[in-house]
């Protein structure tokens, strides 16, 4: 995934389906116009397939028996199809470490994802909505923290949590939050501080308690930039492999437990492939089903 | 201000501001401390660990790396992004174009690093971009059917022009036995079959008989007699040249190996097999080896980052009042001239964004190098942030060094995230 220092910076405009198609008449006659448009759409076809082509030879290769990997390229199998098998899903199937580290990733992202979404929320609503002496500056420190990279803090954050006795997913939670917090909290307070001013008046004049309202108001209006905020950390926690690598014990996500496995690539591309493929499948099936939000929300709404 | 409020706000704030307290500004402190401490943090040394940094082989080739990948990476991506930004709005299926660029963002690097492992295999049978290199260098030099053989038994032999077998043709005809050996059963063309066994009766009058084949089998088998289980080599192309050397005769092995030429008159022959025939394959280029592993691993970065950077260029680019390119062109402009001299120019201000991106990506580069890179390699495609990672927790774990790489990685860091975070303040200062 890309870093969280970035999609701050994008632009306000939806770029996926982004027309600035404009009208040509006038001096380039329509043949040319036409060979033109043809020859870009030939490149771009070109283009697409070959970024296609890693993802693909991927899936191939972890349909193939470990004897055709030794031997062939994975794009045989578009000759010879009767090479393909599901053997390799079939084993990993049974094999208790992968769904280990299936469940495992769920159970270091979902909690990765929900803290500091919910504690950014929060911070954010009281930097926007509550007026107090310093709020601007502890805004800018907040945010300025995206400076410090996390490898600055692995080391004594290791024997902080030795010192409180935590380890393991506990200690890989509240170290993604706490890196996933300044980012978190630049979106959240921009897109709040966006609210209607009205609907949070009306609501205290009402008497609702600030957290009746950051409760019943808040969240459900800043539910894109919430939604968009969380498949992007979700998608982050996921493909980590460095957090884990510091705080994992035995509760290791898939990552870890490709890792491990490269030492003996050639021989471990039987578990290896599809493992990579069952880890992509996640993010994936997020990224395409949450297309939307994750455009619209967080590329447009926390800059507009 | 409400009674009340101080405690409402510390309801608010207290989570995130304790967990950034704890977890990043205390703990980012420490390291700066650390840095000037022992491997187990006891004893003061001073710089020392900032000399020794920069004199450790591993180091000194981390920072090379992380160099080119500076120079190069933020370089490459967004020239790809800008390039297929500004390409796809000409096309009606930019969305789908689109989304199949940016959708390698969604994998996890370590496993792209494992997708460009395997694409990268040197073997040009097995890896997809030597298999792609082939194509254009087997028109020129193709693998021979025998690519790696040799003759089994001394009747037969090289010379110049390829192998040689010396016999005479008598009355009952002339045999040629072929046998060869070096050659894997997997590398025979899967036509092949049973060697034939021609050889057993005598050819005929004016009769050539013979047989190429692989001589050996699983036990070895005797040298120059074709055996049960000894498969023949197809396709392999025969000359037969009489005692004065020219020509007489030419034909291609049969499935089982055998081959056979008529109205050859009595005397001297050679059969000749041409050096084509064992030409080796090239092997493949070493996208994976010490020496191209940081430009190959760049490669994968692109694939990994181009879709990103199309992406927010793309978002820019739709932001441009399209009438400005179009008075350009009304103006007399070539599409390049609008590209150079319009497009480019609006645009500099979300490229500045995705470079400096990506520059902070470059730096802080790690799964891919983890997954692409052979361990064997890994020393060659070290980068710092990786380096930093190998001091402090592999091995016996130098937490001194480990936290003074951190610190340098920081300090390179830092400038580039600060122009990002002023640009935050940019557009604060728009809202």
């Amino acid at each position: 995934m890309t870093t969280p220092d970035t999609i701050a910076g994008a632009a306000s405009t939806d770029p996926m389906d982004a027309d600035p198609e404009t009208v040509r008449d006038g001096k380039t006659s329509r043949i040319s116009q036409w060979l033109s448009k043809s020859a870009v759409q030939i490149v771009l076809v070109i283009v697409a397939l070959f970024w296609l082509m890693p993802t693909i030879g991927l899936l191939i290769t972890s349909l193939r028996p470990l004897e055709e990997f030794a031997r062939t390229g994975w794009w045989t199998a578009v000759t010879t199809p009767s090479q393909l098998t599901i053997e390799n899903y079939a084993d990993l199937i049974g094999d208790a470490d992968l769904i280990d580290a299936v469940l495992n990733t769920f159970y270091i992202a979902i909690p990765s994802t929900v803290l500091p979404v919910f504690f950014a929320a929060m911070a954010g609503y009281a930097l926007a909505w509550i007026p107090f002496k310093g709020r601007d500056t502890m805004f800018l420190v907040l945010v300025g923290l995206l400076v410090v990279p996390l490898q600055m803090a692995l080391i004594p954050a290791f024997s902080v949590f030795r010192t409180f006795g935590l380890s393991g997913l506990p200690a890989i939670w509240l170290f993604h939050t706490a890196f996933g917090l300044p980012l978190a909290i630049f979106l959240m307070r921009n897109y709040f501080a966006g609210l209607p001013g009205s609907l949070i008046e009306a609501a205290r004049i009402d008497g609702a308690s600030e957290w009746m309202i950051f409760l019943r108001v808040i969240l459900p209006l800043g539910f894109p930039a919430l939604a968009s905020l969380m498949i992007f950390q979700f998608t982050w926690t996921w493909n980590d492999l460095l957090v884990a690598l510091v705080f994992a014990t035995d509760q290791q996500p898939i990552t870890l437990f490709l890792r491990d496995r490269l030492g003996e690539f050639s021989s471990g591309i039987g578990v290896i492939s599809p493992g990579v493929f069952i880890s992509a499948i996640v993010p994936l099936i997020i990224f395409f089903a949450f297309q939307r939000y994750f455009e619209a929300g967080l590329l447009g709404g926390s800059t507009k | 201000m409400k009674r009340g409020t101080w405690w409402l706000l510390g309801l608010f704030l207290t989570p995130a501001l304790v967990v950034l307290a704890g977890l990043v500004v205390w703990p980012a402190i420490r390291t700066v401390f650390d840095s000037f401490y022992g491997p187990a943090g006891q004893e003061f040394v001073g710089l020392q660990n900032y000399r020794d940094m920069f004199r450790f082989d591993r180091m000194q080739t981390a920072i090379r790396n992380s160099f080119i990948w500076v120079i190069a990476f933020p370089t490459f991506v967004t020239i790809t992004g800008l390039i297929f930004a500004v390409l796809s709005e000409k096309v009606g299926w930019r969305t789908a174009f689109r989304l199949i660029l940016f959708m390698p963002a969604a994998i996890a690097i370590l496993s792209s690093g494992i997708i460009w492992r395997i694409m990268y295999e040197t073997n040009p049978d097995r890896g997809a971009v030597n298999a792609l290199v082939d194509i254009p260098v087997s028109l020129f030099t193709s693998e021979g059917d025998l690519a790696g053989a040799s003759p089994s038994t001394d009747i037969a032999s090289f010379d110049q022009d390829g192998l040689v077998v010396r016999f005479e043709v008598g009355d009952e005809g002339g045999t040629v036995a072929v046998g060869v050996i070096g050659i894997r059963e997997d590398e025979i063309p899967a036509s092949a079959v049973q060697a034939s066994t021609i050889l057993a009766e005598p050819p005929g009058s004016g009769v050539v008989a013979g047989v190429v084949w692989r001589d050996t089998r699983p036990g070895g088998g005797e040298r120059g007699v074709v055996e049960s289980g000894e498969l023949g080599i197809p396709d392999v192309r025969l000359r037969l040249l009489d005692a004065a050397g020219s020509e007489v005769g030419s034909t291609v092995s049969e499935a089982d190996g055998s081959f056979r030429l008529e109205g050859i008159s009595p005397g001297a022959y050679s059969a000749r097999i041409p050096s084509a025939e064992f030409r080796e394959s090239w092997g493949g280029i070493s996208w994976l080896g010490p020496e191209l592993i940081t430009l190959s691993a760049i490669v994968a970065g692109v694939w990994i980052w181009g879709g990103f950077a199309l992406l927010i260029i793309a978002s820019g680019l739709a932001a441009i009042p399209g009438e400005l390119q179009e008075a350009a062109r009304v103006d007399g402009a070539n599409e390049w001239q609008v590209f150079r001299r319009v497009t480019v120019p609006l645009l500099a201000p979300v490229l500045g964004v995705v470079f400096v991106t990506l520059t902070i990506n470059a730096l802080k580069m790690f799964d891919l190098i983890v997954g692409i890179a052979p361990g064997s390699v890994q020393d060659e495609a070290n980068v710092i942030a990786l380096e930093m990672w190998r001091t402090a927790f592999t091995g016996l774990g130098n937490r001194g060094l480990g936290s003074a790489i951190a610190v340098f990685l920081f300090v390179l860091i830092l400038p580039v995230m600060v122009f990002n975070i002023r640009r935050f303040r940019v557009q604060e200062g728009r809202r």
